[in-house]
């Protein structure tokens, strides 16, 4: 018998407007050792499915209707709460996707670490705080924490979002589970640093024999750990099978659409006409930097965001940015819309000098330059409509008035996609790839040459991600746009960018054609960045993960 | 959300075209602000027309009846001046109602753009703003008052003025704090990338995402608006008996509530039945200016 058996597990949410089924009918089993994946889109019941084995699901709304949880021949789901409790502290641990939120950012981190061991419920089990300490520094160590004595009592500010991860698997694993549930644990962070922390996962899987239920939208990042994949869609389970089953004998449409969906680089659009040459750069920047006042450190000093970039941006090319975070790409993007006050240098629009304007008369540049932003949720105003937030730059700008708002509106939301009677609901009731395309409607509608896309497919599932995308290069071509596309998503800027700027600390690494830098990177940074992509192929991923 | 048949998304699309629109829309289905509404309402009309319907004049004094409980007479009883208590808190009510609208309309007006032109342009400007208003706070409150009583004369709507000039400091903070936090979000961002001016964006974007804390502390303020003004009257800086307020009655009820508790009683009441429309009044607004919460 496996660890962990679910059976037949089904949770509906019961709302006012009516039963959803967020969990349907869902199997799966676990052993020790062994990794399970669970893949599917948002909505689709996988997080729910592995909170409701810990009891964290809110209820109501939600209500377990049947199934059984076999944890070690205890069902999960009708124990008690003390029994829950115990379950909690000593044998089920969970990993959660945002370490920057699931840290009390008011506890250092050695005391958050040593929490379950000095308070365990189990009075047999608590230990005393100096052997707590001791065991706790010994696990950062093993997570990789350098220097883990002196950085015992600092606080998760002063750690990066990769480093908080680590600070989150050791608290997950102090007290020695045996099942460890990871919800997304790879998402908000950088492709360089989701390598480390996979590998991390795993090795230490091996050496300690525990199960992993890995939740993860991406099937890409499953490939390199998952022994066994679920995948799930609307609350079922589309398909399950072991990892090679899933990526090389594909049987069930929708995990076909989900493999198809993982941008492999090759370029869809060939035919894109060849961007404009000859012409003087539509955007010039001349060895710009921005930097910002840091406080924290005394005396007070600067931080090099943007540490003397220049560079050129051909009318009608799309230009990708990539880089991890902290590489000031997105300060170098806000900087060149006059977004973010810059330190010196220039930025040259047309020839004109963006950065030497007052406010007054830098409007009617404004209209020529938007923005999209990465978070779709907090890029529109709660509380406007789509219709406002979409008349609000057609009529400030006198591009339409109030004859013809109505009419502009909805070519807008045909243009992005979105169905007409959508016009007048508020942004909270649309999905994040809706919403996109709201914000997407919003940075058109001025009719700009230029667009910078922050992130703009990050917060989105697989699938929407590749439509979004899509529709960016239809948008691109329909209106002749010019774009910069910054990312940290190697795979998507290869997609679709016609050339590449590397950042890496605030100064350019490396630039080059789209293709000719990923056939032929010239630095190491760059190199390092192509290898940490995740392959949607067990097969490699393993010979890649065995080698030097 | 998902089975709404077209007919009824035409008739969405038909209603609503602003959030006060759609406001108004969630607010008329929401039983208990609307009962706050119209006791609010009714208190407000019996207030206007009290010259008209009061039962006896608010001076008139019967020194032989004295001390009455509430009778058929006198049907919430009578002062130990023999004043009808019904007649008294129906004048009272027209200064109360006065003071704490007016005073909250200046708190709420001045803190509010203070508060949000200091958290949106930030830096130096709101520095200095922000000095001022704790400079305002530092300033003993009573000595403000007194100060201008002294200056101008003493005057019923300067005093709503000189209350509405204190209370707005606290509203000044919050709002700047909300700002503060709203003007980091992209979609302040992406409004100034539009190219709109500052006060386009205030006006806006900023200012409806800060109406939640700001109705609540408004419906407080209204309540600690119409004590404050007792206090004043009390210490013989606001309105002078015989004229009288909620606060003035219950503040001589007070002092009488062992030998006439209805003195106490029914001013009270009536204060309290205020204080509870207004909040489920503000409960509902909050509600429905925020289109997060379910439109049914």
């Amino acid at each position: 018998m496996a660890l962990l058996e679910v059976e037949g597990l089904t949770i509906y949410f019961h709302s006012r407007n009516g039963v959803v089924k967020a969990v349907d009918n869902v199997s799966f089993s676990v052993d020790a050792g062994e990794t399970l994946a669970i893949v599917g889109e948002s909505g689709s019941g996988k997080s729910v499915t592995c909170y409701s084995l810990l009891d964290l699901l809110p209820k109501p709304p939600a209500k377990i209707e049947a199934g059984i949880a076999l944890f070690d021949g205890v069902d999960l789901l009708s124990c008690d709460a003390a029994q829950m409790q115990r379950f909690r502290s000593n044998d089920i641990a969970m990993i959660f996707q945002d370490p920057m939120t699931s840290l009390n950012p008011f506890i250092s981190i050695g005391e958050q670490l040593i929490e379950p061991l000095i308070y365990n419920q189990d009075k047999s089990r608590r230990q005393s705080r100096s052997g707590a300490r001791m065991r706790a520094i010994e696990l950062l160590e093993e997570v990789g924490i350098a220097a883990a004595e002196q950085r015992f009592d600092c606080f998760p500010h002063e750690f990066s979002g990769g480093m908080r991860q680590r600070v989150m698997i050791a608290m997950a694993l102090i007290n020695e589970p045996r099942l460890l549930i990871c919800d997304e644990p790879t998402t908000a962070l950088d492709v360089t640093i989701q390598a480390q922390i996979l590998a991390l996962i795993k090795a230490l899987q091996q050496k300690r024999d525990v199960a992993v239920i890995f939740i993860s939208h991406d099937l890409g990042v499953v490939a390199s750990i998952a022994d066994k994949v679920i995948v799930m869609c609307e609350g079922t389970v589309r398909e399950a099978n072991d990892a090679e089953g899933i990526f090389y004998r594909t049987k069930d449409d929708y995990t076909k659409k989900l493999l198809a969906a993982i941008p492999e680089g090759a370029k869809v659009m060939p035919s894109r006409a060849d961007p404009d040459k000859s012409d003087k750069p539509m955007i010039r920047v001349d060895n710009l930097k921005t930097y910002f006042r840091d406080y924290s450190k005394t005396p007070a000093g600067d931080i090099k965001a943007v540490d003397g970039v220049s560079l050129e941006i051909q009318r009608g090319e799309i230009l990708g940015l990539v880089g991890e975070s902290g590489s000031g790409k997105s300060t170098l993007g806000r900087s060149i819309l006059q977004l973010a006050p810059i330190t010196a240098g220039s930025i040259l629009f047309d020839g004109t000098e963006l950065n030497k304007l007052s406010p007054a008369k830098l409007v009617p540049w404004r209209r020529k330059m938007q923005m999209i932003f990465q978070d779709p949720y907090a890029s529109l105003n709660p509380r406007m409509t789509v219709y406002q937030t979409l008349a609000e730059p057609l009529l400030y700008h006198g591009l339409a008035n109030s004859k013809n708002i109505d009419q502009q509106v909805q070519q807008l939301m045909d243009d992005v996609g979105l169905a007409r009677h959508n016009m007048r609901k508020y942004p909270h009731e649309f999905s994040g790839g809706q919403r996109q395309r709201i914000a997407i409607g919003r940075a058109i509608a001025t009719k700009p040459e230029l667009i910078i896309a922050d992130e703009p497919v990050s917060a989105l599932d697989v699938t929407i991600q590749a439509q979004i995308l899509d529709l960016i290069l239809n948008l691109v071509e329909k209106h002749n746009l010019t774009m910069m596309f910054i990312s940290h998503d190697l795979s998507v800027v290869r997609y679709i960018s016609d050339r590449v700027v590397v950042m890496n600390k605030g100064v350019i690494i490396e630039t080059g054609n789209t293709e000719a830098l990923w056939a032929n990177p010239q630095q190491q940074y760059t190199r390092d960045l192509l290898a940490a992509i995740p392959l949607a192929d067990p097969r490699s991923e393993r010979l890649r993960s065995s080698g030097p | 959300m998902d089975q709404i048949s077209p007919q009824q998304q035409n008739e969405q699309q038909e209603q609503g075209t602003s959030l006060w629109k759609d406001a108004w829309i969630k607010l008329s289905k929401n039983y208990l602000a609307l009962f706050g509404l119209s006791i609010l309402a009714l208190l407000c009309v019996v207030s206007i027309l009290t010259p008209w319907i009061a039962p006896y004049g608010y001076e008139e004094q019967n020194l032989i009846l004295g001390a009455t409980a509430p009778s058929l007479e006198h049907w919430l009883g009578t002062d130990i001046f023999g004043r009808d208590m019904l007649t008294r808190i129906m004048y009272g009510g027209r200064v109360s109602l006065t003071v704490g609208f007016i005073a909250t309309a200046v708190a709420l007006i001045i803190g509010v753009l203070w508060g949000a032109t200091a958290g949106f342009i930030g830096g130096r400007v709101d520095a200095v703003m922000m000095r001022i208003v704790d400079i305002m706070y530092a300033l003993p409150f009573m000595i403000f008052i007194v100060l201008l009583m002294v200056v101008f004369g003493r005057n019923i709507l300067l005093l709503f003025l000189a209350i509405g000039a204190v209370e707005w400091l606290t509203m000044a903070r919050i709002v700047r704090s909300q700002v503060m936090s709203l003007r980091k979000q992209e979609f302040v961002e992406a409004a100034q990338s539009l190219g709109l001016s500052q006060w386009t964006i205030i006006r806006r974007h900023i200012i409806p995402n800060t109406l939640g804390p700001v109705i609540v502390y408004t419906t407080l303020t209204i309540p600690s608006v119409m004590l404050l003004e007792a206090f004043l009257s009390f210490l013989g800086l606001g309105i002078q008996p015989p004229q009288s307020s909620w606060g003035l009655l219950i503040n001589y009820g007070v002092e009488t509530m062992e030998e006439y508790p209805w003195l106490l009683i029914f001013p009270g009441i009536t204060l309290s039945l205020t204080l509870f429309a207004l909040n489920f009044l503000g409960d509902g607004l909050r509600d429905a200016l925020d289109p997060r919460t379910s439109k049914d």
